[in-house]
């Protein structure tokens, strides 16, 4: 039996102060393999903050994240950053393309420090871009991409080393509705194939498309029973 | 190599990789790159032309010197110590010249001494006048062989004859300067002018410009040596005297060496120590004192020039860290450690500072090679200076990129996503 892909134990987050700040409250979660999860608050909620300790962009101040079953609270850099370049994938609402790397480059950037043979990167590139629908586009810079096709490759950089654990943070946030309806049947798609996609969102209908969701307001974390696809 | 924690691979960026990430951020954005290289282009430019255009000069100095000193032979008479006890006046046998060209690779050969007059000693161009030149002229008397060794640049007659010297010829050759004081025109030589020395006539047979073997002074007359024996007796003999009378050889290219050994031999076989034979300083000492006082402060130049090159590419490289701040946090999300940021933009100042390096060597080159072209020389680059020279461009990226690597590899994934 597989442990979830993600389990938190009472982990809290609150910024140094005097007087600190908590930013997350002891939560206890867990998100199934597989799982489609929208975490849904205002701002100043909390939201970036349990998306910064689920990325391994920051450590908790108290309890433990365990991905897929490692114990990341007593993990060092090396481990941490091993984790980040393997098991996870963010997707940023501002899309964070290098504005000078062709798109298969941009993707190619997410194989460059968890030892992936030279030779296997620029087929695994394009394969991620293809799975996005855009292959034709492997040459293409970013200022030449629209914004959905932006968010795209920002998508396929992020799926290209098959990270247990997609997070996605405001994806559709830059993005027009046309674009952002596009983009989430994508993520719809990916969730078909098995990936395990956290939407980090205020947009109710985003929000819509996960099978479950969670609110955050003021650090606590509630779990929105009844939410379902609508 | 698996984590025992996470059981993956531990984070690493390959050299090649490294290399490849520091071209691709050159090569992007080709403006910034240019000025950013543009202080170490400089400064080694600077650096290598400097050498090599003393190098070039020095070598071209020394082919000159080394084509004069190769060609004289000069010997002097140490007077005082024959064994009979007496100074004779000239210290070398009257057939002197003759001996000498008998050796190998002898061209011409003769003897010379300054004659000694009193003090108000009047030179004038005719009997009549009385105008004086406002410089002393110093008579010499030489040997046709001595005035042909002198190396005379005539530009107006010619130089002294044996027959002139056999017969005791009233004849004289003077240099332009004197000529002109004189009223003695070079294109007026066939009318015969004529010089008086204390009422003694000497008619002008030659006009030249310069000698090129011996110093003889700027305002000098040189009449045959036997018409000086005639009008004014012998030399002064001593040692140390200026006036003494002396042997000059002129040789063929590299004879000069081989003539210097045989010929106080030749001259005095019963008493070879008497003669001093010189040839004048060897090339190296003149070569290191041309690239003195000059070329020191070029290089404190160039090291001024190299020092901005780093300023100008640590604070480039400064800058790009703070505005590639959303690039390091995309980085270190994609699994890159602190230490592959800081190798990241080290690779690229070094990468910027040898490229900088390579250019400046190859325009400073460019500098000695034309400069060496133009003035018809041959270029000398010394190849221990000239190839490790795009290596100081990266030694100067290298330091010059270490603070802002350091500053790079301490951004938090985190602050650099917000800003980003």
């Amino acid at each position: 039996m597989s442990a979830p892909v993600i389990e938190l134990r009472g982990l809290a987050h609150s910024y140094p102060g005097p007087p600190p700040v908590p930013a997350l409250r002891p939560a206890e979660l867990v998100i199934e393999a597989g799982d489609y999860v929208a975490v849904t608050g205002p701002s100043g909620s909390g939201k970036s903050t349990l998306l910064h300790l689920l990325g391994l962009l920051d450590t908790p101040t108290s309890g433990s994240y365990l991905l897929d079953g490692v114990d990341t609270s007593a993990l060092g850099d090396k481990d941490r950053s091993a984790l980040r370049g393997r098991r996870i994938g963010v997707v940023f609402q501002a899309f964070h393309l290098l504005p000078y790397r062709t798109a298969a480059e941009n993707v190619l950037l997410a194989l460059l420090y968890n030892q992936t043979p030279r030779g296997a990167r620029l087929p695994a590139a394009a394969g991620a871009l293809d799975a996005v629908g855009l292959g034709h586009r492997l040459d293409a810079l970013p200022v030449t991409l629209s914004g959905g096709e932006c968010q795209r490759v920002a998508i396929a950089r992020a799926l290209v080393n098959s990270p247990a654990l997609v997070l996605c943070d405001e994806p559709t946030g830059n993005l027009d509705s046309a674009n952002a309806a596009a983009l989430m049947g994508l993520l719809d798609d990916l969730n078909a194939t098995g990936y395990t996609i956290v939407v980090i969102t205020h947009d109710p209908v985003v929000a819509g498309h996960a099978r479950r969701t969670i609110a955050i307001s003021d650090g606590v974390l509630t779990e929105l029973t009844g939410a379902g696809r609508g | 190599m698996a984590s025992p924690a996470t059981g993956l691979p531990a984070p690493r960026l390959a050299g090649r990789d490294a290399a490849a990430e520091a071209v691709a951020g050159i090569v992007q954005r080709p403006g910034r790159t240019a000025l950013t290289m543009l202080g170490t282009i400089l400064g080694v430019g600077a650096f290598v032309a400097v050498l090599g255009l003393t190098a070039t000069s020095a070598g071209q100095i020394s082919r000159q010197f080394t084509l004069l000193e190769d060609t004289t032979v000069i010997v002097a008479d140490n007077g005082g110590l024959t064994p009979l006890g007496a100074n004779p006046p000239i210290g070398f046998p009257a057939d002197a010249s003759q001996i000498a060209d008998r050796i190998n690779g002898v061209t011409a050969a003769g003897v010379w001494w300054p004659v000694s007059l009193p003090a108000d000693t009047a030179f004038t161009g005719s009997l009549a006048l009385s105008a004086t030149p406002d410089q002393a002229v110093t008579l010499l008397a030489a040997s046709p062989g001595a005035a042909t060794a002198m190396g005379l640049s005539m530009i107006a007659g010619s130089t002294l004859s044996a027959y002139e010297n056999d017969t005791g010829q009233h004849v004289a050759v003077i240099d332009t300067g004197t000529a002109s004081e004189l009223g003695i025109s070079p294109a007026r030589l066939s009318a015969h002018p004529a010089v008086f020395v204390n009422g003694i006539g000497y008619t002008v047979v030659g006009i030249y410009r310069s000698a090129r073997r011996v110093v003889i002074g700027e305002s000098a007359m040189l009449i045959p040596a036997n018409t000086a024996l005639a009008d004014y007796g012998n030399p002064q003999p001593g040692i140390g005297n200026q006036d003494e009378a002396q042997l000059i050889i002129a040789t063929q290219v590299g004879a000069a060496r081989a003539v210097a050994r045989q010929i106080a031999a030749a001259e005095l076989p019963t008493d070879p120590s008497r003669l001093v034979v010189t040839s004048p300083p060897s090339p190296q000492t003149l070569q290191s004192q041309v690239s003195g006082d000059l070329a020191g402060l070029f290089l404190v130049l160039a090291l001024i020039s190299l020092l901005i090159g780093a300023v100008g590419i640590a604070n480039t490289t400064l800058v790009a860290v703070l505005e590639r701040t959303g690039e390091i946090g995309l980085r270190r999300a994609l699994g890159a450690r602190p230490r592959h940021i800081a190798v990241q933009f080290l690779a690229e100042s070094v990468a910027l500072g040898t490229l900088g390096g390579l250019i400046g060597t190859c325009i400073g080159v460019g500098i000695v090679v034309g400069f060496a072209a133009a003035k018809n020389w041959t270029a000398v680059l010394d190849p221990t200076a000239t190839l490790p020279a795009p290596l100081i461009g990266a030694v100067v990226g290298l330091l010059a990129g270490a603070y802002p690597a350091m500053r790079a590899a301490r951004i938090s994934p985190l602050a650099a996503l917000r800003q980003g």
